[in-house]
């Protein structure tokens, strides 16, 4: 083969093996999904075994909005969203400013500690958080109950915000992580001139720190508004341990229980669209809504 | 005009200063109270486990649950922790390498199709895993491909993000000299790319292992609705399932909190030997806009 020719096949050679997993395993699902949403598995027969797959269209789809419980869990998630994410990004700014104003062997000790629960896996995360939420076992419950506290967060009310604690455990160090790669990335003549001129170090983090990580911050919270979407794990740790997790609790929850439980698999993929769609709509809503201040 | 003394302008920072820390040390707190916990709880028999304090020892016996752990039904656990390295491991290699290959090729080639395949790639970066987990079952269970090896490590391979990664890695710090120096050798370009050009991108093919390493070692709701088997179970489907009987049967309340303290130690290892990676990573690719 020409040397010429060898260089131009060799790029879609490399990008070849990629693309066939991407095809097979990313965008086929895809497309599967939502071709499986527009159909519906009828059982008849004695014991089910004759039936019928047919067309419904968007049934499924008007189905899944009609369902109260579904739509609940859905409203679950935005609220526990709008409340976690911003709290996480907020907590993780404002320690990553803090660090940057300590001492080196200081901060790269905090950060440490702080981008550890990152490699712990989410169920294991979920898994001592239970065992951090149940009485008897809990030390944290122990010691408010010793001064007078006697918090269940297990309970109905409780064990929304007790799973949002699990997911910020989580990720809040990387979000520091990712928050302090950009501070470090400004050059320090900006804060010695600002310091120059006599701003404080409130100052200068309002004025010059925060609208320069603003991308990172942006970063941070649009995959801290996918993930929270997705909230699976974490709740389904939970059930076994409290009665306050139904098996509707979270979108995808209820789009397992549909699958495995009711068995309705077609029900189910029209679920994992509409949160797919839901995820997409409001991820890139917020990148939109960010750009279009920027450029303001 | 009160006039601030120097005094009082030193006593002042010190206090900002003894707040800074005390919130940092707070964190600090939060975020190392869990494993904390854990790895005390791990020395706890069962009765201990409910009946003491959390935070401290109770007749410690780790050798003891270290055994009952790792031989509970037939041993089981290190079954599942070898699974977990090679669902994790392998998925990551492979990944790894799909993404060395595109990235490159995206990052030094011009071709037709170029920024639509390179669009397409980045709009999946926006696609959660778990947006894909009950569709890939669906597939799958029409083909009959549930319930293996091959059904949680095949899409495990697939990251989008490493793609982004390795071209904008490849687009600084493989020059185009190299690539020309390659070819007047008489190198074939896969030769180019497997010795040159994979050293060159050694830190991005680092990061990008590391990321999918932990995104499929996270990844539950794939391993849950693929698999049936136990013995097919990686780490975290293991510790679920046991803590889902414990009730019935509660030594697994130990062997539960046990086992997570001994599957955790690896990766603490691993998170703060390699937590480099993870900035330059981002520092490279992600936050330049």
């Amino acid at each position: 083969m020409s040397r010429r020719r060898q260089a131009r096949i060799a790029p879609y050679m490399f990008v070849l093996p990629f693309g066939i997993f991407f095809l097979l395993f990313f965008i086929l699902p895809i497309v599967y999904g939502a071709y499986e949403s527009l159909f519906q598995v009828t059982r008849s027969g004695l014991l089910g075994g004759e039936g019928s797959k047919d067309f419904v269209g968007v049934q499924n789809y008007a189905q899944a909005i009609a369902d109260e419980r579904f739509v609940d869990s859905i409203g679950r998630v935005l609220l526990l969203g709008a409340v976690q994410v911003p709290l996480m990004i907020v907590m993780a700014l404002v320690l990553a400013l803090l660090l940057d104003s300590v001492s080196a062997r200081f901060s790269s000790f905090f950060r440490a500690a702080y981008f550890l629960p990152y490699g712990v896996p989410g169920v294991i995360a979920s898994i001592l958080w239970a065992f951090l939420y149940v009485p008897g076992i809990s030390p944290i419950v122990e010691v408010l109950g010793g001064v007078g506290i006697n918090h269940d967060f297990l309970s109905q009310g409780n064990v929304l915000w007790s799973i949002g604690n699990i997911v910020i455990w989580q990720l809040a160090g990387y979000n520091v992580l990712v928050i302090t790669a950009q501070l470090k990335s400004i050059p320090g003549e900006l804060f010695e001139s600002a310091r120059v001129d006599g701003a404080s170090s409130l100052q200068i983090a309002r004025r010059i720190k925060i609208p320069l990580v603003r991308p990172a911050l942006i970063l941070t919270t649009v995959f801290a508004i996918i993930g929270i979407l997705q909230l699976f794990a974490e709740p389904m740790i939970l059930r076994p341990i409290t009665g306050s997790v139904s098996s509707t609790f979270t979108p995808n929850l209820t789009a397992y229980n549909e699958a495995f439980v009711n068995n309705n698999y077609n029900l189910a993929a029209t679920q994992a669209v509409i949160i797919a769609g839901i995820t997409f709509v409001l991820s890139f809503g917020f990148l939109r809504a960010m750009r279009r201040k920027a450029s303001l | 005009m009160p006039v601030t003394t120097r005094r009082s302008a030193t006593s002042s920072a010190a206090r900002s200063r003894t707040v800074v820390l005390t919130v940092l040390i707070l964190a600090g707190i939060y975020f190392l109270l869990p494993i904390v916990w854990v790895g005390i709880a791990f020395t706890k028999t069962s009765a201990d486990l409910f009946g003491s304090f959390g935070l401290w020892f109770s007749d410690p016996r780790p050798v003891d649950n270290f055994l009952l752990i790792i031989q509970h039904e037939n041993g089981i656990f290190l079954r599942w922790m070898a699974n977990s390295a090679l669902y994790a491991g392998g998925g990551a290699l492979a990944a790894m390498l799909l993404c060395a290959a595109a990235g490159y090729a995206l990052a030094k080639f011009e071709f037709t199709g170029r920024e639509t395949i390179f669009n397409i790639i980045l709009g999946g970066v926006l696609v959660p895993s778990t947006a894909l987990a009950l569709p890939l079952y669906l597939l799958a269970s029409q083909l009959h491909l549930t319930n293996s090896y091959w059904a949680v490590l095949l899409p495990s391979m697939v990251n989008p993000f490493g793609v982004y990664l390795c071209r904008i890695y490849a687009e600084g710090a493989v020059s185009d000299e190299l690539i020309e120096a390659g070819r007047v050798d008489g190198a074939s370009e896969f030769s180019i790319f497997a010795k040159l050009v994979f050293r060159v991108m050694t830190p991005a093919l680092v990061t990008v292992f590391l990321f999918s390493f932990v995104s499929i070692w996270n990844n539950y709701f794939l391993a849950l609705v693929m698999l049936s088997d136990r013995d097919l179970y990686p780490i975290t489907l293991g510790l679920s399932t046991w803590l889902g009987y414990a009730d019935r049967q509660p030594v697994l309340y130990q062997l539960t909190v046990g086992g997570a303290f001994i599957a955790i130690i690896p990766l603490i290892a691993l998170t703060l030997s390699l937590q480099r990676f993870w900035r330059s990573g981002l520092t490279e690719g992600s936050v330049k806009g």
